[in-house]
């Protein structure tokens, strides 16, 4: 039963063919036989996610119309804050806070009878990209357990690939679900910055973040995707506009006539060979599918990755000035005698992370008095020529498209300590952020030479969500048929469930 | 030794910039829904944005830009189409998310002005203060310091916080440098608090009571030499929290520069704050080295571009500018200049009007608010608006006093009454037996006896010598408890007395 897809599951449940408990139950007894292996859970919630699922059989039983994907499990991010659960981030800082209130995607999902197994691991305050920086240990990619899972959203990523949950929320800074995604097998979205709302997503770089879903299908993102998007008169930076209607898209989108943008500063030199091979054979299947494919230049690309990392530090080191013990969370060094100052100097000495720290020094650095114009001021402009380039490019091409990422899966401490050799892991993905587009990746295969699974991403113009579910749903059809199975069946068996 | 103000003037001429912090009067705070009545129990009117819990986000109160923009208006300002909120970083524990909300190279409304009139040697002069910007933020919480002699955080046992004033909305209204005033500097200052103060209040944004810190001074003051171009040092005074030590702090700062550069020294930047027992400024944080805000525009909340046709409707409805309706007061109530100056002074226009406008002479009116109960007020230590007499009460007794019912003394004693919280002047009357005696034939009978008691001091008046009568008058009024009308013992007395009345 876990192995199917949320919209199966969803199905099932719809005909009454099983419970939600039963499902519910068959996804905690799988987390309790593989997380020790995965460690893509941070908090398990039981005896919440059986009621939450007691709760929707019972309507269902009582005839009441229900969302489509009530009863279906989901895991999320430990970035989201849900009433009453722990909620950390993946820091030490956050140990043992429970928050008093929904996020706004969680009271969505509630809304939507979906039910939130646990929460999910992460690098701490979502600033990594294969989860080692979690204070709570690393998650293991399931299809190569020394291996990461990508990050920051790695934990959610894994708990799909693991067939721990069929459906996951991420959130996405500079690549944060996408990249998770891509080397796990999986599908995960970006949506445009402001469809989803922000509002409970422990805030990383304001400007930058955004929710999406996380799942193992186009369509089951598309459903996960409108049940949490729309406007939310609580996050200022929400679109006040209909959802995009992506289930549609997923459902019966094409590509015929579309005009599919290779942007050409996203592929070559620093891709993997394997990588590089899969995305041409995408191409190929699109073109045959009755798409036009062009090429597409975006000249300020270069630049994105160096903006983006004075941007989301600089926001960052204002956003987690908070953390500073005086109202809840971590407090050390509370002794008598102590000042105020010592107890926040010593709390967050202990509480943040390496990574963490780091990107707090550098964003200080950048918004100082002197250095602003030069660093932050700098970064802004080329943000403005990123968004310029995507316009440009949007001219030529309904959708863009390239590698989600240049490499497989790499070992788990391979680039622990190389902090630029791993920031180089979201090239092809910040841009998206920078222009506040929306993004997708989806499975386009296995690398030859190692086996690991590669990542398809889809740019889409803001609030045209839905193409990018168009170009997706067509190419996860297109390849299914080429594979004859789905292409987590290629994944090692864990747990001895098929 | 002490430099006098004079010599202080003589040889230096002061330069002033106001920074005034407005509370506004919205239902709810700037950034969330949580309420904004002051006074309440600690934490109680907080939530996850106020508190900055993590994930919470800001959104920002229409009702407090309206009325921004408002102010910006009634300052003469432009109107900013597009301007933006900015972080100011630094950690402090009263601060919830450790930056403050606010605005800065992008503020709503600029460039604006206020007329402000004051009395000199030569009458009564206008001086203009320019207005550098507005704009809009969100206050701190508060910290209350325990244990440690001087309330400050240093030397404190614990402290404790209470964040139902994070995140009320404030306004800021920075002065440009205001040369020119010489040694009215002082007077100017507090002119202008006081007028951005009744511009306020007519707005209806704000509750402006200095004494609650729902409006705030700082004031800054630096001195040069007399016909000297480069600016001198200046110091900023916070925690001005009444008019009159607007006045005080500057003229005290004035003093105090003066000393330091006639000895030789200089002044230091630095920020003081004011003591209201000595009048006198103490040392707070030095600003020699700029604490570095790291001031960035804030990326959870969208730029504000107000509608060009909302602002006009704003403007069109503005209410009538402060200096016209004094002006239209003063012509319709025939106040002479000095008396005018005396009520602006003593903040009594209001609770006059309000009196006249329940139908009271404007002259008895203003004389019983500037006299008597300002007395009263002055003697408790009170602001006039916090004694129990009201409008209606003062424009019943002046009433009363038109109907012959009361005397001017007797009505003395009914305004006690009514600030003792005997009730309404009716009530006053009538609990305490207070009446007018118009019996002539009781009063006849009083002014037998005195002048049977004090018949020499009778002779005299019968002799001619009229000033006596005062003492005579004084003890009939006395035999009659004060319930006669005066006049007519008077009338009385010298018919009795054999002299005419006149």
């Amino acid at each position: 039963m876990i192995r199917n897809n949320a919209s199966e599951m969803a199905a099932k449940l719809a005909a009454g063919e099983i419970t939600s408990v039963a499902l519910t139950q068959a996804h905690l007894d799988r987390i309790a036989a593989v997380d020790t292996d995965v460690h893509a859970f941070l908090h398990i919630d039981t005896e919440g996610a059986l009621a939450q699922a007691a709760a929707v059989d019972a309507k269902r039983a009582k005839g009441a119309k229900l969302s489509p994907l009530a009863g279906v499990p989901l895991a999320l991010k430990d970035v989201m804050a849900q009433k009453g659960i722990p909620t950390t981030c993946g820091s030490k800082i956050l140990e043992g806070w429970r928050p008093p209130y929904d996020s706004t995607v969680v009271a969505n999902l509630k809304k939507n009878d979906i039910v939130i197994l646990g929460k999910t691991n992460m690098d701490e305050f979502a600033m990594g990209s294969s989860t080692e920086n979690s204070a709570y240990g690393p998650t293991h990619n399931p299809w190569d357990l020394t291996r990461i899972p990508g990050g920051s959203g790695g934990g959610s990523s894994a708990a799909l690939a693991a067939f721990e949950a069929p459906l996951a929320i991420g959130t996405d800074t500079g690549g944060s679900i996408r990249q998770p995604a891509a080397v796990t097998g999986t599908v995960g979205v970006k949506p445009t910055y402001g469809g989803v709302s922000r509002y409970g997503l422990v805030a990383f770089s304001s400007s930058l973040d955004q929710a999406g879903p996380c799942a193992r299908t186009v369509l089951d993102a598309a459903l996960l995707h409108e049940a949490i998007a729309g406007h939310d008169p609580k996050d200022a930076t929400s679109i006040n506009a209909p959802v995009p209607q992506v289930v549609n898209a997923a459902k019966s989108g094409d590509v015929k006539g579309m005009k599919i943008g290779v942007v050409k500063e996203l592929n070559g030199d620093g891709y993997q060979a394997g990588v590089r091979a899969r995305f041409e054979e995408s191409l190929e299947l699109l073109a045959k599918a009755g798409a036009e494919i062009v090429e597409v230049s975006a000249p300020n690309f270069e630049y994105a990755l160096a903006a983006y990392y004075l941007i989301a530090p600089s926001e960052c080191s204002s956003n987690l000035a908070r953390f500073d013990a005086m109202r809840y969370g971590l407090r050390v060094g509370d002794v008598d005698g102590a000042s105020a100052e010592s107890v926040m100097n010593l709390t967050r000495e202990v509480g943040f992370g390496k990574e963490v720290k780091r990107r707090i020094i550098l964003g200080t650095y950048a918004l100082s008095s002197g250095y602003y114009d030069a660093y932050y001021g700098s970064a802004q402009k080329v943000r403005t020529l990123i968004t310029q380039d995507f316009t440009k490019a949007f001219e030529k091409a309904d959708v863009l498209v390239s590698p989600t990422c240049p490499t497989t899966a790499f070992k788990i401490g391979e680039k622990a300590n190389d902090p630029l050799a791993m920031y180089l892991n979201d090239i092809a993905t910040i841009p998206v952020n920078m222009a506040g587009i929306g993004g997708m990746s989806l499975p386009s295969g296995l690398a030859d030479e190692d086996g690991l699974p590669v990542g398809f991403q889809i740019m889409s113009p803001v609030m045209k969500d839905d193409r990018m579910y168009s170009v997706g749903a067509t190419l996860e059809a297109a390849l299914l048929s080429k594979w004859g199975a789905p292409l987590l069946d290629k994944a090692p068996i864990m747990g001895g469930v098929r | 030794m002490t430099l006098s103000y004079d010599d202080v003037v003589a040889k230096y001429e002061p330069v002033l910039g106001l920074e005034v912090h407005v509370e506004l009067n919205t239902n709810s705070k700037m950034f969330c829904g949580c309420s904004t009545i002051f006074g309440a129990e600690p934490n109680t009117q907080t939530c996850p944005v106020c508190l900055a819990l993590p994930g919470a986000l800001p959104v920002v109160n229409e009702k407090a830009i309206e009325s921004t923009i408002k102010i910006g208006l009634a300052l003469n300002c432009s109107i900013a189409p597009f301007s933006r909120f900015a972080r100011k970083n630094y950690f402090y524990p009263d601060m919830p998310k450790n930056f403050q909300i606010s605005q800065y190279d992008e503020p709503i409304c600029v460039d604006g002005y206020v007329d402000v009139e004051i009395e000199t040697d030569e009458g009564p002069k206008t001086f203009r203060v320019e207005v550098e910007r507005v704009h809009m933020e969100e206050d701190t919480g508060k910290s209350l310091h325990v244990g440690g002699a001087t309330g400050r955080i240093h030397g404190a046992e614990y402290s404790l916080l209470d964040y139902n004033r994070a995140g009320i909305p404030l306004v800021e209204i920075v002065t440009k440098i205001v040369p020119g005033t010489g040694k009215y500097a002082p007077e100017v200052a507090k002119a202008y608090v006081a007028e951005l103060r009744d511009i306020l209040r007519s707005l209806g944004v704000s509750d402006v009571k200095m004494e609650q810190g729902s409006l705030r001074c700082d004031a800054n003051v630096s001195l040069r030499l007399i016909g000297a171009e480069k600016l001198g040092t200046r110091s900023e005074t916070k925690n001005v929290n009444s008019l009159r030590s607007v006045e005080r702090a500057i003229r005290g700062e004035m003093i105090r520069h003066a000393e330091l550069l006639n000895a030789g020294g200089r002044v230091v930047q630095e920020t003081r704050h004011f003591q209201e027992d000595t009048g006198l400024t103490r040392s707070g944080r030095s600003k020699e080295q700029a604490e570095d805000y790291r001031y960035f525009p804030e990326p959870d909340l969208v730029p504000v571009a107000p509608d060009a046709a909302w602002i006009e409707t704003l403007r069109a409805a503005l209410p009538e500018r402060s200096s016209i309706r004094r002006k239209r007061l003063q012509e319709a109530w025939a106040v002479p200049d000095k008396e005018m100056a005396a009520m602006i002074n003593a903040d009594v226009l209001d609770i006059v009007e309000a009196t006249v406008l329940l139908g009271a002479d404007p002259t008895k009116s203003r004389t019983w608010w500037l006299g008597e109960i300002s007395r009263i007020a002055n003697d408790k230590d009170v602001a006039l608006a916090d004694l129990s007499i009201t409008p209606a009460d003062v424009a019943e007794i002046v009433a009363l006093v038109n109907a012959g019912e009361l005397t001017d003394k007797l009505a003395r004693q009914v305004v006690e009454g009514v600030i003792a919280g005997e009730g309404k002047p009716s009530e006053v009357v009538a609990k305490r037996g207070i009446k007018v005696v118009n019996d002539d034939g009781a009063l006849m009978a009083a002014i037998e006896k005195v002048c049977a008691e004090q018949a020499e001091t009778a002779e005299k008046v019968r002799n001619g010598h009229l000033p006596a009568a005062g003492a005579l008058i004084g003890a009939v009024m006395k035999e009659t408890k004060g319930q006669a009308d005066a006049a007519r013992v008077r009338e009385l007395l010298l018919g009795h007395l054999g002299q005419a009345t006149n």
